[in-house]
């Protein structure tokens, strides 16, 4: 584990531009994927179904976020509703057109979430910082009304309830009650997978030095020749999609059918802010991180008292969870504003040092 | 940052999670009830005393009559705070637990009933949404896992435009008049609208439907448009904090309460004592009554209280909701019973309690003997009627207490019931389900 990476020279630039230069990191992200793949055969239907494949989901959509905040430097509240419209567009998809394969229609439904987040996002152009956020927060308000008024989008139900259709991928079913959990997390994994490797390529590449530019200072950007409104609009069209793509995955696979409350802002919106706040901004890792630290920890503190045999009512079990998750993100936000990515590379840096670090 | 010490902590944390997972021992002979409540969170108000109520019943059958058939009841709470996500999650932590696993669901939430309809039929647990979730679930040809005795939102609404045109004097005089239905935009809120459409175009009341969002604080515009239309009555199907904003609104552009009618959920006594005087002469529906006056209420106070009657009113006992969380529990119990009777006095499985409340049929003996007189009405569920359609009455807060305001009313199963069936079908049609035969 404690390795150094000095002594790997690079004689090539495809060497040097590798996505984890050192041989030991990439060793590393690939035992990390074959355990995640691994985890359906050790872990029971709860940790699956409650808790891995909820986190895969808002991993997603905080790298989603990330992409549109972290890189871009446009701040966004619409994350829920961006994640609504991924995932009612995949109901409509789902249930109106006859044999539409279950991949085809979740990534159908991101280019909907993207064509909807660039709408939104073209006032970012005037209105920077706060000022977009509150714009961004429109969006939020008015696609859950609408969705919530307009019948067509949940099949004039009664309720307003969309609901999962079974739908299967080489014969295996992966939505719908009868899908068994494992199922579902290799999909969710698979996609949170293939969807972070393609954004840490986009962040590194042409892309993603415009979004930066644009992130540190537009007009200088501009004057280099970056164009802002394509720039900005790509930003939102791509986090959108991400943010879509998780949308929809979080309905078919994860909660199997939901109304439009389940996207709302303290639950969607403001959660996934946290998570790449607490994560770092402007790190596809970081988002990762910070995504298992704000569904991981709550459900530790729900669980922990009863574990070690403590007694304490529901109630108040409830309200230390919020007290000391609260103490915990304070605290953490004291220590390292930057968040974990941050920390993750002190880390890496102490150890390029060991055992001698300054 | 002390790297060493947070990987002491780490490890430390992890090597005891490790232990006392293990430590957990196999039971016996247990029947276990999973509680999903809300005690904290904005619907507090509302879930505290269902919670109470639950808690209390099953206590007491352990207490009084040492479990039900000597098989004692083991309940463990999960706080959902009526989000959905966490009542997914409650539903995986606590479906398992036992030595039987969970033997039924009272989710107490219809967007969480909503979640769990298809999990449960595929996990082989049934669910018990008495009086809320989906209204459809009533019919059992295609809903085989779902129970939602003794009335849904449909039959209620039926029940209630009864009810309006008993006090207009007949069918007939409710053409032209305005009627309002102010809901809570959800799932919840919006169950009653179908029916509600289809009763307007038969009597031709014009119906005006009038969303509140979640949590309900907001409502001013909601009155603004209210005090426009000028509405004959107003029925409201509410839930927690927006139930009590609502009444106080209504007091405030003076709305004559005596027209003003909530469902079972925007009738407790969390909705009508912080708007004090204001809500005098209030009217809710509700299928079951309320205060402690009732047997079941003496042996509550007896044994779990020890005869100390302040500390059971602290603990809400007699309120509208600790009220429904006892006739929940006791209908929840009468179905293990009734599958005891066919699979023995044992720890029985979720299959063997949906057997339980397929075959249910509370009788006014059964009423009696459980202390249920006067509160309950009998009630007898089979393979295709889940509902049941029992009697809903019109309740009154006199400032003080709630008291009934008419004779009990039977939903109107003539329209209700083919509303039912079309939507069930159409559920069925959805997700490839083969409706069973009943006959």
């Amino acid at each position: 584990m404690f390795y150094r990476e000095a002594g790997q020279f690079k004689t090539t630039y495809q060497d040097d531009q590798a996505v984890f230069p050192v041989l030991q990191d990439k060793v590393a992200v690939i035992l990390l994927i074959l355990a995640a793949y691994a985890v359906p055969f050790v872990a029971d239907e709860y940790w699956l179904q409650a808790i891995f494949i909820q986190f895969l989901v808002f991993a997603l959509m905080a790298i989603g976020l990330n992409i549109l905040m972290g890189y871009a430097g446009q701040v966004s509240l619409g994350t829920g509703a961006f994640a609504a419209v991924g995932a009612y567009a995949c109901y409509k998809l789902t249930t109106n057109i006859e044999g539409m394969n279950i991949i085809v229609a979740i990534l159908l439904s991101g280019g909907c979430a993207a064509a909807v987040g660039v709408v939104f996002g073209l006032p970012s152009l005037r209105i920077k910082g706060f000022y977009l956020a509150v714009a961004t927060l429109a969006a939020q308000f008015f696609i859950l009304w609408l969705f919530n008024k307009v019948g067509w989008f949940y099949n004039n139900n009664p309720s307003g309830t969309i609901t999962a259709p079974p739908r299967e991928l080489f014969g295996v079913l992966i939505t719908g009650p009868s899908a068994s959990p494992e199922a579902r997390y290799i999909v969710c994994l698979t996609f949170l997978i293939v969807f972070a490797w393609f954004a840490k390529n986009l962040v590194r590449g042409r892309i993603g030095r415009n979004w930066m530019a644009i992130r540190d200072m537009d007009i200088a950007a501009e004057i280099i020749g970056i164009r802002p409104l394509q720039t900005k609009l790509m930003a939102f069209a791509i986090s959108s999609f991400y943010c879509g793509v998780a949308g929809a995955l979080m309905i078919f696979c994860w909660l199997g059918s939901a109304e439009t409350e389940a996207f709302d802002l303290a639950n969607v919106s403001f959660r996934v802010l946290f998570m790449i706040i607490i994560g770092g901004l402007g790190s596809i890792g970081g988002s990762i991180m910070g995504a298992a630290f704000i569904i991981l920890v709550p459900i530790f503190l729900t669980n922990f008292p009863p574990m070690v045999g403590l007694d304490i009512s529901t109630a108040l079990q409830k309200h230390l969870e919020e007290i000391i998750f609260g103490v915990m993100i304070v605290f953490f936000l004291i220590v390292e504003p930057e968040g974990f990515a941050r920390l993750w590379q002190i880390l890496r840096e102490k150890l390029r040092k060991w055992p001698f670090p300054y | 940052m002390k790297f060493r010490k947070l990987v002491l902590a780490t490890a430390g944390a992890v090597v005891c999670l490790g232990t006392f997972a293990a430590a957990e021992a196999a039971k016996a002979d247990e029947q276990f009830f999973p509680m999903l409540v809300y005690r904290t969170g904005a619907y507090a108000p509302s879930g505290i005393p269902v919670a109470n109520g639950f808690r209390d019943y099953y206590t007491l059958l352990n207490k009084r009559d040492g479990g039900i058939n000597g098989v004692t009841v083991t309940f463990e709470e999960c706080e959902t705070q009526y989000k959905t996500n966490l009542g997914v999650e409650c539903y995986e932590k606590l479906k398992g637990n036992g030595p039987t696993g969970a033997s039924l669901f009272n989710p107490y939430s219809t967007g969480i009933t909503y979640q769990l309809i298809p999990k449960a039929s595929v996990d082989k647990i049934p669910i018990l949404s008495m009086g809320y979730g989906r209204t459809s679930a009533a019919d059992g040809r295609v809903f085989e896992w779902v129970f939602n005795p003794p009335a849904t939102y449909w039959s209620q609404a039926s029940a209630v435009i009864k009810y309006f045109s008993r006090r207009v004097g007949g069918y007939d005089k409710l053409a032209g008049k305005k009627i309002v239905h102010l809901h809570h935009n959800s799932a919840y809120g919006k169950e009653a609208n179908p029916t509600l459409e289809v009763l307007a175009e038969r009597y031709g009341f014009k119906l005006t439907l009038v969303p509140v969002d979640h949590p309900g604080q907001e409502q001013a515009s909601q009155w603004r448009q209210i005090r426009r239309i000028k509405p004959d009555f107003i029925f409201m199907s509410g839930w927690g904090v927006m139930n009590q904003v609502a009444i106080k609104e209504a007091g405030n552009i003076r709305y004559p309460m005596d027209q003003f009618v909530g469902n079972w959920w925007s009738g407790s006594d969390a909705d009508v004592v912080p708007a004090g005087d204001g809500a005098k002469g209030y009217l809710s529906t509700t299928f079951h009554g309320a205060g402690s006056d009732f047997g079941v209420h003496a042996d509550i106070i007896k044994h779990i209280y020890g005869g100390d009657a302040a500390a059971a009113k602290e603990n809400k006992v007699g309120e509208v909701l600790y009220n429904r969380g006892v006739v929940n529990a006791m209908f929840a119990t009468e179905a293990v019973r009734t599958a005891q009777a066919k699979f023995g006095n044992k720890s029985l499985t979720g299959e063997q309690v949906r057997w339980g409340l397929e075959n249910l049929n509370i009788t006014q003996e059964t009423l009696d003997k459980l202390g249920f007189k006067g509160m309950v009405s009998p009630l007898k569920i089979t393979c295709e009627d889940h509902e049941t359609m029992g009697p809903v009455i019109i309740q009154k807060w006199d400032g003080a207490k709630w008291s009934y305001a008419s004779e009990w009313l039977t939903p109107m199963r003539d329209i209700v019931r083919p509303l039912v069936e079309a939507d069930a079908a159409a559920y069925a049609k959805e997700n490839n389900i083969t409706p069973r035969n009943c006959n």
